[in-house]
């Protein structure tokens, strides 16, 4: 079932929430709303699930698969939805909590009270939750309690699934696991999924498609690596990983480094990824911006460079163990920073690669 | 060790104190004046006090008080669950206004409460010539001691739901629909079960006041004795005409009643701290 938005607007009092999106979420895809809170992106979930209404005057529109929802309310949408922090019916068991939609159907519709208890435990089985049916929410940990809320949600077979900061409240460990879990469970039944999430690693690591948001519009659409790769704006690159930001201007087509050399139109800003910059020992050919190194830290696997340039900006360089091997670097050390890549945003939004 | 030792030796001695001046003051406030009702009530006698509150007059006022709490109570529930549920899960302009009508009648005094129902219905009051024309009699009589007494107990459900529902928020709520139930599905099934000990703490509060309430009723009700008087007014009315024994004997029996609410509501209390 695919999922169409069109030109969707929400305010909030004077709040623009969320201003003309529009996006088609693929028929059984994996789809990640990422951005930072405010970004707008929890609301839009809400909107699809009709939890929230859209603006009436932006005249905007919800389609599951071609079929317009709009106009219906949240109980006639049969959307699963998610909620941060689980919303678990707390009087009733695990095995009520996951019946609820099953038995709250009209007469005509509603199997019988065998067919809900086999359903329920193929679905606690799914969930690898069978032997705690008779718990209450409260007995259950934060990562069963998750699980518990998803099964619930699937229990209606519904048309997407909605899940809205799904791992948001638990800690790192759980969240790996029910991650991966959930990755494993999309590739099982293939209901199409979104989900809110502010973590960009997380929303890399499951999703097949990320929609980036910032500000309640659509910065970029696209495949994980495509997104990463290939950031369509600043707010993009920054936002999924670390950065250095360099200004520079455009010469001969191209982003041109102005750390030594300041004046003259400086633009743009240049933008490199901390594992995109090698540290020389002596200045090279081409670009080479003198720093100096401020300290060393080696996290696991990894060496992390801080070093200060000219104007006493922190930079960041990213280096594995063997590259750190070959050519140790101590504080107060200076050396030669060369981009291996970099991206330029400017306010002419030229978007150059080097 | 010996400083410990210091700070509990002087904090023993503050709670002794403290626990011998709560039971001094519970004693003379409330458990002495009870001991004298009780006293005073059975002094002639239990033949003596069983003919006090079978007397017509006084078994009239206690149909009368039983009648308007079985009507005041239920009411006062269903407005009590509207306005918190209004209030707890939604945000709309005058929200604020409408928790300081909520608190309105506990700011106001009762007697104060019972006049604004004579100004509003009596003789002289706004609809006064109107509901006379059409033979319609709220103050002194029956209408206008239920109102006065809904006014009065609004309160107490609403004031014991609203912080529960918005502790509460509406998550849940919100999970029972997007799984395809109704509005009633969703209040039956996941409000009530939710607020239930809550509720039942607010309605046992509201049914106490109402069967205690003085001030207003008295305003509203006119003393006609056997028709308009409630089991408080009963006692206040034999009181005044010095038929001691009778007035306590009656009061006996509303004391009764208090302590039976009270372990009712012990109970509940007990309950629901074991449900959460």
């Amino acid at each position: 079932m695919s999922i169409t938005i069109q030109n969707v607007s929400k305010t909030f009092g004077t709040f623009k929430a969320l201003q003309n999106i529009n996006l088609k979420v693929a028929s059984g895809s994996l789809t990640a709303l990422l951005g930072p809170s405010g970004s707008g992106k929890t609301t839009l979930l809400r909107i699809v699930a009709g939890l929230e209404s859209v603006d009436e005057e932006s005249g905007g529109e919800i389609h599951f698969d071609g079929s317009a929802v709009t106009a219906n309310p949240v109980n006639q949408r049969q959307v699963g939805f998610v909620f941060q922090h689980y919303a678990l019916f707390r009087h009733m068991t695990v095995f009520e909590n996951i019946a609820f939609g099953l038995k709250v159907k009209p007469r005509k519709e509603r199997l019988s009270k065998e067919e809900i208890k086999d359903r329920v435990f193929e679905l606690l089985k799914l969930i690898q939750l069978e032997q705690l049916a008779d718990r209450f929410p409260s007995q259950l940990s934060g990562g069963q309690r998750q699980r518990v809320a998803l099964a619930r949600a699937l229990a209606v077979q519904p048309k997407v699934l909605l899940l809205d900061e799904p791992f948001g409240a638990l800690d790192a460990q759980v969240r790996t696991e029910l991650r991966r879990w959930l990755r494993h469970l999309h590739d099982t039944i293939h209901v199409t999924s979104l989900f809110v999430t502010h973590d960009q690693e997380e929303a890399l690591e499951v999703a097949d498609s990320i929609v980036v948001m910032n500000k309640g519009e659509i910065e970029q659409v696209g495949a994980p690596n495509e997104v990463f790769q290939n950031p369509a704006t600043e707010f993009v690159m920054k936002f999924l990983g670390d950065v250095n930001v360099f200004h520079g201007r455009i010469h001969d087509d191209r982003g041109v480094f102005t750390d030594e050399h300041k004046g003259g139109d400086e633009n743009v800003r240049l933008l490199v990824r901390p594992h995109d910059l090698d540290i020389r020992l002596s200045p090279g050919e081409g670009v080479s911006l003198p720093a100096k190194v401020y300290r060393v830290l080696i996290i696991g696997p990894l060496v992390k460079v801080e070093l200060l340039n000219s104007q006493n900006q922190l930079i960041q360089v990213q280096i594995s163990h063997e590259t750190y091997q070959m050519t140790p670097v101590k504080a107060d050390q200076q050396v030669y920073l060369v981009p291996k890549s970099s991206r330029v945003y400017g306010d002419g939004a030229v978007d150059y690669a080097i | 060790m010996k400083a410990e030792h210091s700070i509990t030796r002087s904090s023993f001695v503050e709670n002794a104190i403290l626990t011998i001046a709560a039971l001094l003051i519970v004693g003379t406030l409330i458990l002495l004046p009870l001991l004298v009702i009780l006293h005073a009530a059975f002094q002639e006698g239990f033949k003596v006090w069983l003919a006090s509150v079978t007397d017509p007059d006084a078994l009239s006022a206690i149909w009368l008080t039983l009648g308007v709490t079985a009507i005041v109570v239920p009411l006062n529930t269903l407005f009590g669950i509207a306005t918190a549920w209004t209030i707890a899960k939604f945000r709309f302009k005058g929200r604020t206004l409408l928790l300081s009508l909520v608190d309105l009648p506990f700011a106001v005094s009762p007697v104060i409460a019972g006049l604004i129902f004579v100004l509003i219905f009596g003789r002289q009051g706004w609809f006064g010539e109107e509901l006379i024309e059409r033979g319609i009699k709220i103050i002194f009589g029956f209408p206008g001691i239920v109102l006065a007494t809904l006014f009065v107990t609004f309160p107490f459900v609403a004031r014991e739901l609203i912080p529960l529902m918005t502790e509460q928020g509406s998550e849940e709520e919100q999970a029972a629909l997007s799984l395809g139930a109704t509005g009633w599905q969703t209040f039956f099934k996941i409000t009530l079960p939710n607020i239930k000990w809550g509720l039942l703490y607010g309605i046992i509060l509201c049914n106490a006041r109402a069967m205690g309430e003085f001030g207003a009723v008295s305003v509203v009700s006119g003393h006609i004795r056997g028709e308009t008087t409630t089991l408080p007014l009963h006692v206040e009315v034999l009181y005044n005409e010095y038929h001691f024994t009778a007035a306590f004997a009656c009061a006996s029996l509303m004391a009764g009643l208090a302590l039976v609410t009270l372990v009712i509501k012990t109970i509940v209390e007990m309950r629901s701290n074991e449900q959460f």
